[in-house]
């Protein structure tokens, strides 16, 4: 295999034309490499090349997007380059959004795999990091050595298609993906070391930062119960014997919906759990101890409650992904709410 | 509390006519090891064999696994409360085959067990690749329940190491290491100028297959206490649990727990390892609320400026590690947490069931909804019957080639929460 061609995306001032006064002029394709370009090229050895060079002020991408991003398109069309590199833009910020806008229009229309690089208090990083990689750097161009050596690598096995690593092994942004590695020390080393340093008042970094944790507030209480028309919903992973869907013991990737017109009770012969993060006992030998059919069916009889509702809904929260939960809530939300439902009793473990 | 502990290396493990153990070969007594199991009535067969590091072996569906120790010195004996009377143990001098383990292995309640392969990629993620594993393979009786079998396969389990850490009694170890633990008052006199350091270790204690017995109680049925950390290295604390088998302690991570061997390692230099605290993780809110306030409580009254928190398991647990870490917090002592993700398989998931701002030093062991594909491996100890109703595997996961598609859940230990790997994620 030759060099892979590489096409790298500068600003006026890092192409030598000049500072704010000139971030008006228009993008331009040159040939070769300059300013960065030539750290990258002696990074890159004998495996890539920057063979050309887009030159844009950085006034003119951010005020005239569209035509910038289309001269720009077709300026990368032309010269068909196996990877699109764009600054490090460090800390500035209208560099910082137009190296990672112009990255991701590359990557998205023209399928090039690119790779850009900024400080991350630059504004390009929140708009973009989920959908790029974005090496992290310093604030300023003293960082420019520090830069290259991680978007060298990284850019080359962007360029080969290859498995990228946790943000902590390749030097980027975190994308909002977790990825798996293998640190050098264990984990109780590691927590060790972080106490001492958040003991003594000093940086530390958190391996994983707490998220805006989603909680949701009840509803307002349901007027008149009596009339009302009530569903279960569980994670508790009550399914009809033998688990005909095979909903699994842990992470799910399904939920179940069941009719259970007619049935007055669930017993050890009809219903079972598929749940595996608890013990399974005394769902097995009696399912309405996380799913009060029984209950229900004698609340309704009494007039308690206005009906339950013929169908319940349910799958295994052992594991599962919040995100795969709310897709499945969406779903048959809408089907309760279709369904003329009122109230759902939610039941975990 | 001062605790010797001899290391003797285990280099092999072979079947033999007689049992002992010479110049790091552990040789086994099958027979005598089989009738030993079988005096226990409940146990209607057992099969031994053998699973050595780098071999196309697969054992599944894993129960626990046990390091063979033997109390050399000084009170009590190993596994107190549960194989012998209770007597605190934590000081003399205890023998360990180190590179040796028991593994169970066995049908218990269908889904729930985990996955050991001693070679291949899967080798990678559990720790007991690399030792030379005593592998028992248990039936039980007709129409034993679940509780009693679970019950009987433990207490095998622990009989089986202590029958093998007896063969080390006399023999001379490779590496002898000194752990102290002094008494509060001792210790700040004696460390003034070092950070006060304790460990929470949070144990499981959900039920059948979730549980964690400590000097033979039901940790569920007690309050948080406190424990000198050589009394675990005694095997004060043994595990009754192994789902889902990647996030839970089985007794060897109890006895090798490396918070502790980290903590001790770091004593007298960079901190003060005051106390060890030990709580647990039951299922109700008025349970949680109560432990929780009382490791706050502990802490405060133990004067400590930061604690490691150590989670088992995940999900419900994880609203015990935040209660945990946001009371303890609350009381101004520092603290990192140890916990584990489910950010689903692609990664894109909230990896945590419940989360809290003062939770902001964390470390992963790792994302365990990560998929790997396990290679066909020659031999199988135990059954792949279970395999894709264990937690982590899922429907026609066996793939016909005789690879197996799991999550890293099902693999044992492979995202231990006391950081016992190296396994993380970003």
């Amino acid at each position: 295999m030759g060099k892979l061609k590489v096409l790298h995306y500068i600003n006026q001032f890092y192409a030598g034309i000049g500072g704010e006064e000139m971030a008006d002029v228009a993008p331009e394709l040159r040939e070769g490499a300059m300013g960065p370009g030539l750290a990258f090229n002696s990074g890159y050895g004998d495996e890539a090349e920057i063979t050309h060079t887009i030159v844009c002020g950085d006034s003119f991408f951010n005020e005239r997007l569209d035509e910038a991003k289309e001269l720009i398109l077709d300026m990368v069309k032309s010269v068909k380059p196996d990877l699109f590199v764009a600054g490090p833009a460090f800390n500035a910020g209208r560099y910082g959004v137009a190296c990672a806008t112009i990255a991701y229009e590359v990557l998205s229309q023209l399928g090039i795999p690119v790779l850009t690089g900024m400080y991350e208090e630059n504004p390009g990083v929140d708009m973009f990091r989920d959908k790029l990689y974005i090496v992290a750097t310093r604030n300023s161009a003293a960082g420019m050595r520090d830069a290259v050596s991680k978007m060298v690598p990284l850019s080359l096995k962007l360029a080969r298609g290859e498995t990228i690593g946790a943000s902590a092994e390749e030097g980027y942004h975190p994308t909002g993906v977790r990825v798996n590695f293998f640190e050098k020390e264990r984990g109780s080393k590691r927590a060790v070391k972080m106490l001492l340093k958040k003991m003594a008042g000093k940086p530390f970094t958190t391996e994983f930062p707490m998220p805006d944790f989603d909680r949701v507030p009840p509803n307002p209480a349901v007027k008149d119960i009596t009339k009302a028309t009530v569903a279960l919903v569980t994670s508790g992973g009550i399914v009809p014997k033998g688990n005909p869907d095979r909903i699994e013991s842990s992470s799910a990737s399904k939920y179940g919906e069941y009719d259970i017109t007619g049935v007055m009770d669930l017993t050890a012969e009809t219903y079972e759990t598929a749940h595996g993060g608890y013990d399974p006992l005394y769902a097995n030998q009696d399912a309405d101890r996380v799913l009060p059919v029984d209950i229900l069916r004698e609340f309704e009889a009494q007039g308690k409650i206005g009906k339950l509702h013929n169908k319940f809904y349910t799958t295994v929260g052992n594991g599962t992904a919040v995100k795969s939960s709310k897709v499945f809530a969406e779903e048959f939300s809408r089907k309760l709410v279709n369904d003329g439902v009122d109230v759902v009793i939610l039941t975990s473990t | 509390m001062k605790l010797e502990v001899g290391y003797i290396d285990i280099t092999d493990i072979q079947f033999s006519d007689k049992a002992s153990l010479q110049d790091g070969v552990l040789y086994v007594d099958r027979d005598a090891i089989t009738a030993m199991i079988l005096e226990d009535e409940r146990i209607r067969a057992v099969e031994l064999d053998i699973a050595k590091p780098g071999e196309s072996v697969r054992i599944t569906p894993v129960k626990d696994v046990i390091e063979p120790r033997v109390k050399v010195e000084g009170p009590g004996e190993i596994f107190p409360g549960v194989l012998s009377k209770v007597q605190t143990v934590g000081s003399g001098r205890t023998h360990v085959l180190r590179g040796a383990a028991v593994v169970t292995t066995g049908k218990i309640v269908g889904f729930q067990e985990g996955i050991i392969d001693m070679t291949g990629l899967g080798a990678e993620y559990t720790p007991f690749s690399k030792t030379f594993n005593l592998v028992a393979n248990f039936t039980p009786v007709d129409g034993l329940t679940a509780h009693d079998y679970e019950n009987a396969l433990r207490l095998a389990g622990l009989k089986m190491a202590k029958a093998l850490g007896e063969l080390g009694r006399e023999v001379e170890p490779n590496e002898v290491k000194t752990y102290e633990h002094l008494p509060v008052m001792q210790g700040a006199e004696k460390y003034p100028e070092l950070p006060r350091v304790g460990y929470v270790q949070m144990l499981q204690s959900q039920g059948l297959m979730h549980d964690t017995y400590v000097y033979g109680v039901d940790m569920k049925q007690s309050l948080t206490t406190m424990i000198s950390p050589t009394e675990v290295l005694d095997g004060a604390i043994i595990s009754g649990n192994c789902v889902s088998a990647c996030d839970k302690n089985t007794t060897y991570h109890h006895l090798n727990n490396p918070v502790i061997h980290d903590l001790f390692e770091a004593h007298g230099k960079t901190l003060n390892f005051a106390a060890m605290i030990i709580t647990n993780e039951n299922v109700y809110l008025a349970d949680k609320e109560r432990s929780s306030d009382w490791t706050a409580k502990l802490v405060e009254y133990l004067d400590l400026d930061g604690v490691i928190i150590s989670q088992e398991g995940f999900g419900n647990p994880d609203t015990d590690l935040i209660m945990n870490c946001k009371k303890i917090e609350a009381v101004g002592t520092r603290t990192v947490i140890i916990t584990d993700e489910y950010a689903g398989r692609d990664g894109t998931s909230q990896s945590l069931a419940d989360a809290d701002a003062s939770a902001d030093a964390v470390v992963t062991g790792g994302n365990a909804n990560q998929v790997v594909v396990l290679p066909k491996l020659d031999k199988v100890i135990g059954t792949l019957d279970y395999v894709d109703k264990i937690a982590g595997g899922f429907e026609n996961n066996l793939q016909e080639d005789g690879s197996i598609v799991v999550e890293l859940q099902a693999i044992t230990g492979a995202t231990n929460e006391l950081g016992f790997n190296r396994l993380s994620a970003r």
